[in-house]
């Protein structure tokens, strides 16, 4: 469960400020957050992950306190419970499909490639059927297959949470929605969390739930009206 | 660290090209000055030792260093010679040792170097095969040149003329190789040793010709024959091999004291005895000079070092220079990966592992260079006696 109480996050010299009064995402809900550019949405992926902190307030995830952990705790903490989908897959050009799934377990010391581990990684590329494709580099992959090589990353640490920034931004249609169904799949398979940011109008009926930031950012950035607002948004949500 | 290194050496290996550049960089910064160092050290040891096992040289007046490369590696042509009879007075009144070198000819373009028997107990040269020289046209071959010219004991090697275009002139001598060296790894090994009047016939000053008193009033060889003098025409035939047949034939005119050496190796019984025979060549009236070699060549060390420590100034700024490019390189590598940091670090890698991967990545780079450099300066250290053998040799 995510659960987010009276979060207020400022970039420094930035006008913008996110303000979220409270958040409640269930274990294994399928939740996708829409928007325009600039409302916060990766603000509130990077919130989950710990990969920033909020001014105010609490961001919990599976049960821990991600805004009072120290910061070698949050990366520990990110790298066991939360997989990371990216618009531009963000594959390491330099490793084969195998070593970019296994990444996760070769810069965290915490983590141990075990043979156990290289086995569900062969079972993911299998799975995205990428299993022909284990030794090929990035750069020889089309834009899909990059896109479930970054699948296969996020996922084989087996984290609580998936958090997915745009994940189709960048495909076809035909990948879009083949890429789409691919992490339906391996979250409900794994009971993931699974939270994605996306533009795309089209691919809303897979979620659970929708959160539109739209109205969130009017509301944050209204500061005489944002407890009226927050009320509004928080019932919408 | 297994990690970040093992991610470091799949960046190094896929980036091949630029981690070779960068490790040529480094190898060649590196390998440059400390090849230099080597061959210089290697030059001051050799040279050194070849000078500190030679108490000292006399020769004719000039320049010392001149001498002492005429003595010591055969050079030609650079000093004046001295009349025979200074080996005499080097001898004198039994102060020291003295013997002979006269080296102004070549046989197959190697020195060939007159001199007497004490020579070989001198250097402390060991036979290889055969003898040492015994009679006249005898001639004990270095082993390098038995290797070059591929000659063994019962061989033939034939000397220079000293003017090819000089029809006239001295014949070539045929020199029979009665000995071969074994190697010493000292200019001996690069010369063709012969007994001084051997030298002094390929010279010219010595020769051996059919026997005139033989001949019939008309023969055509002869000129004119009266009173038992005896004038021939160039008809003569000359030797130009000594056998035993015609080996009494040889014959030198004029006196030998005043035939030439080239310079005289003096070993004084002491360190008195030295001190006297120097003061004797030192005084201003002497035609010859007496000098200790190994002053002479450390005088010639200080100079080399005096310009290795330019080459060292230079090679300090080029490997600043070095640094700075590779530096640079590392600076855009990182702004280039910038992406592939950031994306590390969301994922859960720490700050610290990611700069030990652009340390792996360095350490790779240069472990690599270093492996190179240490396999280039064994390398270099290997054949460094040859190459400063052959910068000796080749100075002749």
């Amino acid at each position: 469960m995510i659960q987010i109480e009276d979060l207020k996050f400022q970039y420094p010299r930035a006008e913008f400020t996110l303000r979220l009064p409270q958040l409640v995402i269930e274990s294994g809900q399928r939740v996708a957050i829409v928007g325009p550019s600039g409302c916060g949405k990766t603000t509130l992926l990077n919130l989950i992950s710990g990969i920033t902190l909020p001014r105010v307030g609490t961001v919990t995830v599976c049960g821990e306190e991600v805004s009072a952990m120290s910061d070698a705790s949050r990366r520990n903490f990110r790298i066991a419970k939360i997989g990371m989908v990216f618009q531009q897959f963000e594959l390491v050009e330099y490793l084969d499909v195998l070593s970019n799934i296994l990444l996760p377990f070769s810069i965290n010391s915490t983590l141990s490639k075990s043979s156990e581990v290289r086995c569900r990684a062969i079972e993911f590329a299998e799975a995205m059927g990428l299993k022909e494709k284990l030794a090929r580099r990035p750069a020889q992959l089309s834009q899909g297959e990059q896109q479930r090589v970054a699948i296969c990353r996020a996922l084989i640490t087996e984290p609580g949470v998936v958090l997915a920034d745009e994940p189709t931004g960048n495909l076809d249609p035909e990948n879009k929605r083949r890429i789409l169904d691919l992490i339906f799949q391996l979250a409900e398979k794994q009971n993931q969390t699974l939270i994605v940011v996306t533009h795309d109008m089209g691919i809303l009926s897979g979620f659970d739930r929708v959160i539109d930031f739209e109205e969130m950012r009017f509301s944050n950035t209204d500061k005489e009206s944002s407890d009226a607002a927050h009320g509004a948004v928080g019932e919408q949500i | 660290m297994k990690g970040p290194l093992w991610l470091a050496w799949r960046y190094v290996l896929f980036h091949k090209a630029k981690s070779l550049i960068l490790v040529a960089c480094i190898v060649l910064t590196t390998i440059l000055p400390v090849a230099v160092k080597l061959l210089v050290w290697q030059f001051d040891q050799k040279i050194v030792a070849r000078a500190a096992s030679t108490p000292s040289v006399v020769g004719a007046k000039g320049s010392s260093l001149d001498l002492v490369l005429s003595a010591l590696y055969f050079k030609q042509g650079v000093i004046e010679p001295v009349a025979y009879a200074e080996v005499e007075r080097a001898y004198g009144d039994g102060l020291a040792t003295a013997i002979p070198l006269h080296c102004m000819f070549t046989a197959m373009d190697y020195p060939v170097v007159g001199t007497s028997l004490e020579y070989f107990d001198y250097r402390e040269l060991e036979l290889g095969g055969g003898t040492l020289f015994v009679s006249l046209g005898d001639c004990v071959v270095g082993h390098k040149v038995a290797e070059m010219l591929s000659v063994n004991v019962g061989d033939q090697i034939i000397s220079d003329r000293a003017n090819v275009l000089d029809l006239a002139g001295q014949s070539p001598l045929k020199l029979n190789v009665v000995g071969v060296l074994e190697a010493s790894r000292t200019p001996d090994d690069w010369a063709v040793f012969v007994d001084l009047k051997t030298a002094w016939v390929i010279q010219g000053l010595g020769h051996g010709h059919q026997d005139l008193n033989k001949e019939s009033p008309d023969s055509p060889v002869l000129m004119a024959s009266e009173s038992g003098r005896i004038i021939a025409n160039r008809g003569v035939v000359s030797y130009i091999e000594i056998t035993d047949d015609n080996a009494d034939s040889f014959h030198f005119h004029g006196d030998t004291d005043e035939f030439p050496v080239t310079a005289i190796l003096v070993s004084a019984s002491g360190f008195k005895e030295e001190t006297i025979l120097q003061g004797r060549y030192d005084s201003s009236d002497s035609e010859v000079q007496f000098v200790r070699p190994e002053i002479v060549v450390r005088d010639l060390m200080t100079i080399v070092f005096q310009v290795n420590r330019f080459f060292n100034a230079n090679a300090i700024l080029i490997g600043g220079s070095t640094a700075m490019l590779l530096v640079l390189v590392v600076l855009l590598s990182l702004r280039l990966r910038k992406r592939e940091m950031e994306t590390m670090f969301r994922l859960g890698c720490s700050r610290g592992t990611i700069v030990w991967l652009q340390v792996g990545e360095m350490g790779i780079i240069f472990g690599l260079a270093m492996v190179f450099v240490l396999l280039g300066s064994t390398w270099v250290w290997m054949i460094s006696g040859d190459i400063v053998e052959g910068l000796l040799v080749n100075s002749r």
